[in-house]
C-alpha cells in the first residue's frame, strides 16, 4: 500500500484538522486543566466527534463502525497530536475496544460497540502492574467460582480507567508473573464490589486509574476470549495500540517543530534573528530528518497492520521507536530554542513537550522497542 | 489486467526476455565463464539499445524507455546474464542529466551516445584547493582565444581523472563579476598538451582522487554548456542529481509481487549475522546488549531510511508538494554507512586491523579499507555541514 495518503484519507485530514482548530484547540485542553475538569476531555465534544464517526473508525458497519482501518484512525489521531486534543481514542477505541472487536463474542460485541461507536460508551483496558511496560507481568489473579470468576490485583496506569463505563481487566488464570500464557480478558462493571478506582493526574493533564480489586465476584460470560489465551489477543491490540500512539506522536512533533521553526524566524537576538544562527540552524535540520524517518515509519506500520502483513510487529516497534525518540528531541529541543520563554506555563511548547514524554512511556518507550525489534529480526 | 500501463509493460517485458535470450550469448548466463568474445559482443548489443542509460531519449542513444520500463529491465536483466555493461556515473548520473536540461541539441548529439556506450569516461573538476565548500569561489580560469577557451588552474580530489578521458569543469569567465556570476560549465577533453593529472593516496590506501593541472589547455567553444557566465545554475543542479545518486534514492528494485513467492522470509539483519562468528554465537539474542542496541538502532534506521525515500518517490508521482530535498538523502545515506562502517569495525575486533597480507582473511581487510572510505561519504558531493545548510536554508525557511 502506498505512503501517500488516499483521496478519503485526505478528506478525513481536513475534515479532522478543521475540527479540532475549532473545537478542541490547545486553549481547550488548557481550559480542561486550569477547571480541573474531573473527566479531563468534554463529552459533548466527543459524541461530535462520534457524529463523525471517529470512534468507529476501525469497527465493522455491523457494529455501528465505520469499517475502516488503522491508516484512516491513524490520520485522526495524528491530527488530535497537533493540538494536543486529550480524547479517549488509545484507551476506549484502540485498547479495550479493540480487545472486544477481536475477543468478544457476538453478543458482547452488540452490547458493547454501537455505544462506544456513538460515543456513549467508554471503556478502558487494565492491564499495567509495574512502572515500566512489560505486558505479561501480571499477578493479578482470577479464581475459577462455581460459576464464574473472583479477581484480586492492582492495576496502574489504567487510561481513562477514572471515566469508563467498562473495564477489560487482565489477569492470570495460570501460569506464573512475565509468562505470555496463562492470561484471560474480563469484562468488569468498575461498579462491582471489591473494585475501586483512585483517579491520578498525569504529567500531559490527562488522568489514568489505580484499579484496586479485591475479590471481585463476575460470571462467566464476562470472559473475553478464551481462558488462558488472552495474549493471543492483546498482542495485535498492543500493536494497534502501539501504532495509533505513533501517528499521535507525529502529530505532536509536526506540530511542535513548525512553532519552533516559527519562532527561530521571529525571535531577535544581537540584531539578528536567531534561525540565522548556524549552531540552530544545524539542529533544526536534524530536527526535520528525524521527523521525516518517523513520519514515514508510521504511515507503513499502520498500512502493514491494515493488510495484516507478516512481520508488521516489527515495522510498528520501529515505528515507536522512531517516535519516541524523535518526539523527545523536537520538544526537548524546541524548548531549549525557546529559551527563558520556554520554561513558562503560558507558553505552549511545555505542554508538547508533556505530552511526548507520556507518550514515550505509554506502550514501551524506544528501548523497549529497540529490543524487540531485535528479536523480531532474529538477534 | 486492470489498466492499459499494466498492459503495455507486461508487451515490454515479453518483448525484453525475447530480445535478451536472443541477445545474451551463452557464457554470459548466470553460472559460465564469460569470454572476452562474449562479454565485447554482448556490451555491443546491450549499448546499441542504449540500456546502460534507459530513461534517456533514443535520438540520444539512450533506450528511450519509461520508468516503469526501466525497472522492468533491472529485473529481468539478472535472470539472464551474470554480467552487463554499467556506464560510469558521472557521465549516466551527473553529466548526461544536465546536458539533457541545459545542452543544446549539437551537444546533446555528440556527447550523450558516447556515455551510453561507454566510449568516454568522465570526471568532475568542480573543487579546486582554495575552493570546496565555497565551490563559488573557484579560480580556474577560462579565456576566449578565437574558437577556443584557454583554460589555466588546477582541480583537485577529482576522482577517477586518471581514468577518465574528458572532464566537464567549472571555470571563472568573468573575475570581475561576484562569485556566483562569473562561472561557465565547460567540456574538454583531458588527453593534450598541458595536462598534468597527480593521483593521491587516500587513507584508505586506494588512489582514487587525483589533482589536476591546467596549462593553456584548450577547450573548444562549442563545449561551453548553456550560458556564458550562467554556469552556476547547471553545477547546483548537477549536484542535486549527484546528491541523490549517492544517498541511492533513484533507482530502487521494485518491489513488484510477481518477484516474491510464498511467504516472506523471516526477518534477518545482515550486520548481526556479520558479527555471530565474531562473537563467537551462532544464533539466539546477542550478548552483549550494546552491541545489540546499536545494531538494531542501525537496523531500524536503515529501514526508515527506505521507507521516506519510497515516501517521497510516491508523493513525487503523486504531485503531492515536492519532498523533502535531495540534501536529506544525501546527508542520512552518509552519515548511515558511516555508522554501519564503524558497527563492522566494532564486532569484528583485532581481525579488522590487518592492512595486508595472509594473516588476514581478504573479506576483513576489504571491509576495513571501506570503513577508511566510509569516513569521505560526509565529504564529497558536499559535507554533510553543508548539506545541513541547505536543508535549513531551502527546506526550512532559516534566514541567513
Ligand atoms: C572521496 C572523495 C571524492 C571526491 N571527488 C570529487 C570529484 O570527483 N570532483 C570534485 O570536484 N570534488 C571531489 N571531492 C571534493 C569534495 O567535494 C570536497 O572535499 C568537499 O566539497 C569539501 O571541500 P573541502 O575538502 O575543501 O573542505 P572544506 O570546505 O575546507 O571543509 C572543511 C570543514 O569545514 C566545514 N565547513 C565548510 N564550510 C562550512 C559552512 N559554511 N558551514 C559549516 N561548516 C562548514 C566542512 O563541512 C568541513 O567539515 C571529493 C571528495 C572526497 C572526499
Amino acid at each position: 500500500m502506498s505512503l501517500v495518503l488516499t483521496e478519503e484519507q485526505e478528506l478525513i485530514q481536513q475534515a479532522a484538522a478543521e475540527f479540532l482548530k475549532e473545537r478542541a484547540p490547545i486553549a481547550h485542553l488548557r481550559a480542561l486543566r486550569d477547571e480541573e475538569d474531573p473527566t479531563g476531555f468534554s463529552r459533548a465534544i466527543w459524541k461530535e466527534m462520534a457524529e463523525l464517526g471517529w470512534p468507529g473508525i476501525p469497527f465493522a458497519e455491523d457494529h455501528g463502525g465505520a469499517g475502516l482501518g488503522m491508516a484512516e484512525l491513524g490520520v485522526v489521531l495524528e491530527e488530535c497530536g497537533r493540538t494536543l486534543a486529550p480524547y479517549p481514542f488509545l484507551s476506549t477505541v484502540v485498547l479495550a475496544g479493540g480487545a472486544v472487536a477481536r475477543g468478544g463474542s457476538d453478543a458482547q460485541k452488540r452490547e458493547i460497540l454501537p455505544g462506544l461507536c456513538r460515543g456513549e460508551t467508554l471503556l478502558a483496558l487494565a492491564f499495567q502492574e509495574t512502572g515500566r511496560f512489560d505486558p505479561w507481568v501480571i499477578d493479578s489473579k482470577a479464581e475459577k467460582t462455581g460459576d464464574g470468576f473472583c479477581l484480586s490485583g492492582r492495576k496502574t496506569f489504567v487510561l481513562e480507567g477514572h471515566v469508563a463505563d467498562r473495564l477489560v481487566v487482565v489477569a492470570r488464570t495460570s501460569g506464573a508473573s512475565g509468562e505470555r500464557e496463562g492470561l484471560t480478558l474480563f469484562l468488569v462493571d468498575p461498579a462491582t464490589d471489591g473494585c475501586e478506582l483512585t483517579r491520578s493526574a498525569l504529567i500531559d493533564s490527562r488522568y489514568a486509574a489505580r484499579v484496586s480489586l479485591s475479590e471481585v465476584v463476575v460470571g462467566r460470560d464476562a470472559v473475553l476470549g478464551e481462558v488462558d489465551r488472552g495474549a493471543e489477543i492483546l498482542d495485535p491490540v498492543f500493536d494497534r495500540a502501539t501504532a495509533a500512539l505513533s501517528a499521535e506522536m507525529v502529530g505532536l512533533a509536526s506540530e511542535a517543530f513548525e512553532r519552533t521553526i516559527a519562532y527561530l524566524k521571529d525571535r531577535e537576538q544581537f540584531g539578528v534573528r536567531i534561525g540565522s544562527f548556524q549552531a540552530l540552524k544545524h539542529r533544526a535540520a536534524e530536527m526535520f530528518c528525524e521527523l521525516q524517518l518517523a513520519q514515514a515509519a508510521v504511515l507503513d506500520a499502520l498500512r502493514a497492520l491494515d493488510e495484516d502483513r507478516p512481520h508488521a510487529a516489527r515495522i510498528v516497534s520501529a515505528a515507536k521507536a522512531r517516535c519516541s525518540d524523535a518526539a523527545s528531541l523536537i520538544t526537548c529541543e524546541g524548548l531549549q530554542m525557546h529559551g527563558g520563554i520556554g520554561m513558562t506555563d503560558e507558553e505552549d511548547i511545555g505542554l508538547f513537550l508533556k505530552r511526548a514524554k507520556a507518550a514515550e512511556l505509554t506502550l514501551g518507550d524506544a528501548a523497549y522497542h529497540r529490543d524487540r525489534f531485535a528479536r523480531l529480526t532474529g538477534f | 489486467m486492470k489498466d492499459p500501463g499494466a498492459a503495455s509493460i507486461e508487451a515490454f517485458r515479453s518483448e525484453l526476455v525475447e530480445w535478451l535470450r536472443v541477445s545474451c550469448p551463452a557464457s554470459l548466463r548466470p553460472g559460465a565463464k564469460p569470454t572476452e568474445e562474449d562479454r565485447a559482443a554482448w556490451q555491443q548489443a546491450f549499448c546499441a539499445r542504449g540500456f546502460t542509460t534507459p530513461t534517456w531519449p533514443s535520438e540520444y542513444g539512450g533506450g528511450g524507455l519509461s520508468k516503469a520500463e526501466a525497472r522492468v529491465l533491472a529485473e529481468e536483466i539478472p535472470r539472464v546474464a551474470s554480467w552487463f555493461p554499467v556506464a560510469s556515473f558521472f557521465g549516466t548520473s551527473m553529466l548526461g542529466p544536465v546536458l539533457l536540461e541545459f545542452g543544446n541539441e549539437e551537444q546533446k548529439k555528440e556527447h550523450l551516445p558516447k556515455i551510453t556506450r561507454c566510449e568516454i569516461q568522465w570526471c568532475q573538476g568542480y573543487s579546486e584547493p582554495g575552493a570546496g565548500s565555497d565551490l563559488a569561489s573557484l579560480q580556474t580560469r577560462a579565456v576566449r582565444d578565437g574558437d577556443h577557451y584557454l583554460i589555466n588552474g588546477s582541480k583537485i580530489w577529482t576522482t577517477g581523472a586518471n581514468q577518465a578521458d574528458w572532464i566537464f569543469c567549472l571555470t571563472r569567465t568573468d573575475p570581475s563579476a561576484p562569485k556566483h556570476d562569473g562561472i561557465s560549465f565547460i567540456l574538454f577533453d583531458l588527453h593534450q598538451p598541458g595536462v598534468t593529472i597527480s593521483p593521491i593516496e587516500l587513507i584508505s590506501g586506494a588512489s582514487e582522487f587525483c589533482q589536476v593541472f591546467f596549462e593553456d589547455v584548450k577547450a573548444e567553444a562549442r563545449n561551453l554548456v548553456g550560458e556564458l557566465n550562467g554556469g552556476w545554475t547547471i553545477a547546483k543542479r548537477l549536484l542535486e542529481h549527484e546528491r541523490a545518486m549517492l544517498s541511492g534514492g533513484t533507482g530502487r528494485p521494485s518491489d513488484s509481487p510477481r518477484a516474491r513467492k510464498g511467504p516472506p522470509p523471516a526477518p534477518k539483519s545482515a550486520l548481526a549475522e556479520s558479527a555471530r562468528p565474531h562473537l563467537g554465537e551462532a544464533e539466539g539474542e546477542l550478548a552483549d546488549p550494546v552491541l545489540r542496541h546499536r545494531i538494531a538502532q542501525w537496523e531500524m534506521d536503515a529501514l526508515c531510511f527506505g521507507l521516506t525515500l519510497r515516501r517521497s518517490g510516491e508523493q513525487a508521482r503523486a504531485g503531492q508538494g515536492p519532498g523533502p530535498a535531495t540534501s536529506m538523502f544525501k546527508l542520512y545515506a552518509s552519515e548511515m554507512n558511516k555508522r554501519r562502517s564503524e558497527l563492522l569495525m566494532s564486532v569484528r575486533g583485532a581481525a579488522g586491523l590487518g592492512w595486508s597480507g595472509d594473516d588476514f582473511e581478504p573479506l576483513d581487510l576489504m571491509e576495513t579499507r571501506g570503513w577508511l572510505r566510509s569516513k569521505g561519504n560526509s565529504i564529497e558531493g558536499g559535507t554533510s555541514e553543508v548539506q545541513l545548510n541547505v536543508i535549513a536554508k531551502r527546506v526550512l525557511g532559516l534566514p541567513d
